[in-house]
């Protein structure tokens, strides 16, 4: 292709060029409108209700700084409490799916066993029907249980709601280990619980895209907080953020900075692993 | 390559193992299955069995589902959601696929050298946000307090379901774009090199060998979006409301689910009821899934490569 264009001469390296430009023009538009909104909401999050109003689309300069927004969440909301909460929910439940989930992936990907086609069914509904419509009766378990308002409610349905998904990716990941690896493994006098820990360093690709996939719906998720755990102790920053913001709907400096604390550390979070998470999602694509 | 593996599997399982359900692979396999069959599997199950009870618990056959057809109780919200549900998917179909693969090819152009990642992470950026947040930030930026747009969008019945799927569009091209990229990238170059020399053009080879390739892709993006459209909730339910709002015309079937559930001031909520709006979410995403499989994907060639 770029022989072609050589030859071509100087019209061809126009040409490359104004194609080129176009490129980046429509890529550079297009991010302007993904990231514009969050932008304008963080921007003025810093500023005072006048400016908010009368130049929204100024940055905040020394006359129209103003933290007050900030003041009011945190003198009206517990953000450090529902932060706390989703981290211990998200933290557990991807481990749990992680763990569980790949221990039952690779017994799926390296043994024949009565039921193991049955069990891959069997699992297959739970890629395919969503997890909310069982709510009904997920809240009747749960009151049986008696784990209304605990962060267990949410941990133990995310955990159930992941574990499918995962493993079947992960399965595919450990069918990727070469047999002959194990088989050594075996021959060396390794138990088949040692062969299977021998194998997690091989996957550490698949572990680190089914983490992805399963920590930004849990984390993000606003009904099983909203109908399991709506207690001020066990709020998430999802149903915390949203309660708040119905709430000071008036307020904008206060929504402007609640809305700004929520999203900040998720995209940093996002902008500092997004290497890993993008080709997480890549491969989970693929597979 | 495949069926070469699971062929050696099959010899080496029946030479090599005696046991047809040794004791490690239920430890294995044991704890991922309780928690899944007890949490998600049962209450499934379960939820589609109370879809045929009354709320004090007696069998009332199909009476329930009666409540939905013409004449019934919620016959008109019923009908109401579902085809909003379903302007709600389209939207996603007709605006998010064609945007996404728009991205997806303008980032594997050879002429883009760099930047290529920053596009692509940046590009994704909102599709991490919860819903919520998506939900408010569009909801303070359209508000004609603000004054940036003046036409109040989301509180006219005609433009509201509109605005609230285009929202949502903008939050989750990102996905499309990173799934029709991973097929763009995995196309050899010798193919579309030798379809160059055969004289085809950039728009000939886009349509007779690029999109061929990428329409398996576009049926698991679709079947994804549809399962995940009919289940949404949270971006209504901040935006508008468990009302969905302006007169309903943003009601679908999960803000309808929770308020037939819950209830939601006049109407009083029912487990039955609940279940049975659940039940009917569950037969439409089976039909769907049905049209895939036996529409879609029996019919549309992959290819390897």
């Amino acid at each position: 292709m770029t022989t072609n264009t050589k030859a071509a001469g100087g019209t061809g390296r126009a040409r490359r060029g104004i194609s080129k430009a176009a490129i980046h023009g429509v890529l550079l538009l297009y991010t302007a409108l993904a990231l514009g909104p969050i932008l304008l909401i963080v921007m003025n999050s810093f500023k005072t209700r006048r400016a908010i109003f009368n130049s929204p689309f100024t940055f905040p300069n020394s006359e129209t700084f103003s933290l007050k927004g900030y003041e009011t969440v945190w003198e009206r909301a517990n953000f450090v409490r529902y932060f706390f909460n989703s981290f211990t929910v998200t933290l557990v439940a991807v481990a749990l799916v992680v763990i569980l989930g790949g221990a039952a992936a690779y017994a799926l990907a390296e043994y024949r066993f009565t039921g193991n086609t049955f069990l891959t069914l069997f699992l297959a509904i739970g890629v395919m029907i969503p997890i909310r419509l069982g709510t009904v009766s997920i809240l009747k378990l749960m009151v049986k249980l008696n784990l209304v308002n605990t962060l267990w409610a949410l941990i133990l349905v995310y955990t159930a709601m992941g574990i499918p998904l995962a493993v079947f990716i992960l399965a595919q990941f450990f069918r990727q280990v070469p047999q002959d690896l194990k088989d050594a493994a075996r021959i060396d006098g390794a138990g088949e619980y040692r062969v299977f820990f021998l194998t997690i360093p091989l996957v550490r690709p698949g572990l680190a895209a089914v983490a992805v996939f399963t920590m930004l719906p849990v984390w993000n998720d606003l009904w099983f907080p909203l109908i399991l755990a709506p207690g001020e102790s066990t709020k998430t920053v999802t149903l915390g953020v949203q309660l708040f913001l119905g709430q000071f709907v008036s307020d904008w400096q206060a929504v402007l900075a609640a809305l700004t604390l929520a999203a900040i550390p998720v995209l940093l979070l996002y902008i500092v692993f997004s290497k890993q998470m993008l080709s997480g999602i890549t491969q989970g694509a693929i597979k | 390559m495949k069926a070469a593996s699971s062929t050696t599997d099959v010899v080496r399982g029946a030479s090599t193992r005696r046991w047809r359900f040794p004791g490690h692979v239920a430890v294995f396999i044991g704890p991922a299955l309780l928690i899944y069959t007890a949490f998600m599997v049962y209450p499934l199950i379960d939820s589609l069995r109370l879809s045929l009870y009354s709320d004090e618990g007696m069998f009332v056959g199909l009476d329930n589902f009666r409540e939905l057809l013409p004449g019934g109780r919620l016959s008109e919200s019923f009908w109401n959601a579902l085809g909003n549900n379903f302007v709600f998917f389209a939207f996603h179909f007709f605006v998010q696929n064609p945007v996404g693969l728009l991205l997806a090819v303008l980032l594997t152009q050879h002429l883009l050298k760099r930047g290529k990642g920053t596009y692509r992470t940046l590009i994704f950026s909102p599709t991490v946000l919860s819903v919520v947040i998506v939900g408010f930030i569009w909801q303070l930026i359209l508000s004609p307090l603000w004054g940036v747009v003046s036409t109040p969008l989301l509180g006219l019945t005609s433009t509201a379901l509109p605005t609230l799927a285009l929202m949502s569009v903008w939050q989750f091209v990102g996905i499309p774009m990173m799934f029709f990229y991973a097929v763009l990238v995995g196309i050899p170059e010798d193919l579309i090199e030798a379809a160059r020399v055969d004289g085809a053009n950039g728009w000939k080879i886009f349509w007779k060998i690029i999109f061929p390739l990428l329409l398996p892709m576009l049926g698991i993006i679709s079947i994804i979006t549809y399962i995940a459209n009919l289940n949404a909730f949270d971006l209504i339910y901040s935006v508008q409301g468990a009302l969905a709002g302006p007169e309903f015309s943003t009601d679908i079937m999960g803000t309808l689910f929770y308020r037939s559930f819950f209830g939601f001031q006049l109407q009083s909520g029912s487990t039955a009821m609940g279940a049975t709006v659940a039940a009917a979410m569950f037969l439409v995403i089976l039909f769907g899934v049905l049209i895939y499989l036996f529409g879609w994907a029996k019919r549309v060639e992959t290819y390897e490569l």
